[in-house]
């Protein structure tokens, strides 16, 4: 196994830091460049939600990137300590959006581009997003796991 | 990420080049609402050919201009996506609510 832990600054500017750096990293597997494009979208969306829901835009806190690859398998998990969701399932809806300009499509996105999806969240504590794609392989898009 | 926002014809023409998430978002919502407001302008084009990334939020940018300005009978189109960017508008819904174009001159072609 490889891995690698990033940790960075709740600014928005970090997004696309974060998702170059998690391309560059699993660009070790046998991903396709439109695989690479979606697992983008993914962590985009993932670092989004915790930078803006999760810290409520406030570039003081910390998110924190675990990637880890194997045998053409990467898991990537998107951490933060903020104010975490109330209601998984009513986050999860399709165009369920706390902001009439924002899509609500973010948790769609993630679900779409990647095989296994999970979130766990502490109203208070923070919240862990975790994801996983094979390289190499058919995909279908993940049933959450809560 | 830059744009520029022009005025042609009754058409607000809004290109974007690079790649579109929440750290640019705000302002390109601000300035479009801005310049529809002092041309007085309904209808709105997004040339998407240089978008080399778009996430939600950017998507979240193109819904909330076409509910503005199709509650005043105007339209949007979106012109010139890339591949990638082609398949996040399939996705999101986006394209069952305005036309796509391959280029901004087939666009202009079809506006005559």
């Amino acid at each position: 196994m490889n891995k690698a832990v990033l940790e960075f600054s709740s600014r928005t500017e970090n997004v696309a830091f974060a998702r170059v750096a998690v391309a560059a990293f699993v660009s070790q597997l046998d991903f396709t460049l439109s695989d690479i494009e979606e697992i983008k979208v993914a962590v985009s969306e993932a670092v989004s939600n915790a930078i803006i829901h999760g810290y409520g835009n406030n570039p003081d806190h910390t998110v924190r990137l675990e990637l880890r690859v194997a045998e053409e398998y990467m898991e990537i998990e998107v951490i933060d300590q903020g104010k975490g969701i109330k209601d998984i399932s009513q986050a999860l809806e399709p165009a369920y959006s706390t902001d009439p300009e924002r899509m609500g499509l973010g948790f769609a996105f993630m679900q779409s581009f990647m095989e296994k999806f999970s979130v766990q969240s502490t109203p208070g504590k923070g919240t862990r997003i975790k994801m996983s794609r094979r390289a190499g392989a058919p995909r279908q898009a993940a049933v959450p796991e809560q | 990420m830059n744009y520029t926002i022009k005025k042609e014809k009754d058409y607000l023409v809004v290109s974007i080049s690079g790649e579109v998430d929440i750290s640019i978002t705000d302002s390109l919502r601000e300035d479009i609402d801005r310049a529809l407001q002092d041309y007085g302008l309904n209808n709105l084009i997004f040339d998407l050919s240089g978008v080399e990334f778009v996430d939600s939020a950017g998507l979240g940018v193109i819904l909330g201009r076409y509910k503005k300005v199709a509650a005043r009978g105007g339209k949007v189109y979106l012109a010139g996506a890339r591949p990638q960017v082609k398949k996040i508008l399939e996705l999101s819904g986006l394209l069952g609510l305005m036309d796509e174009y391959p280029s901004t001159g087939a666009l202009w072609e079809k506006l005559g």
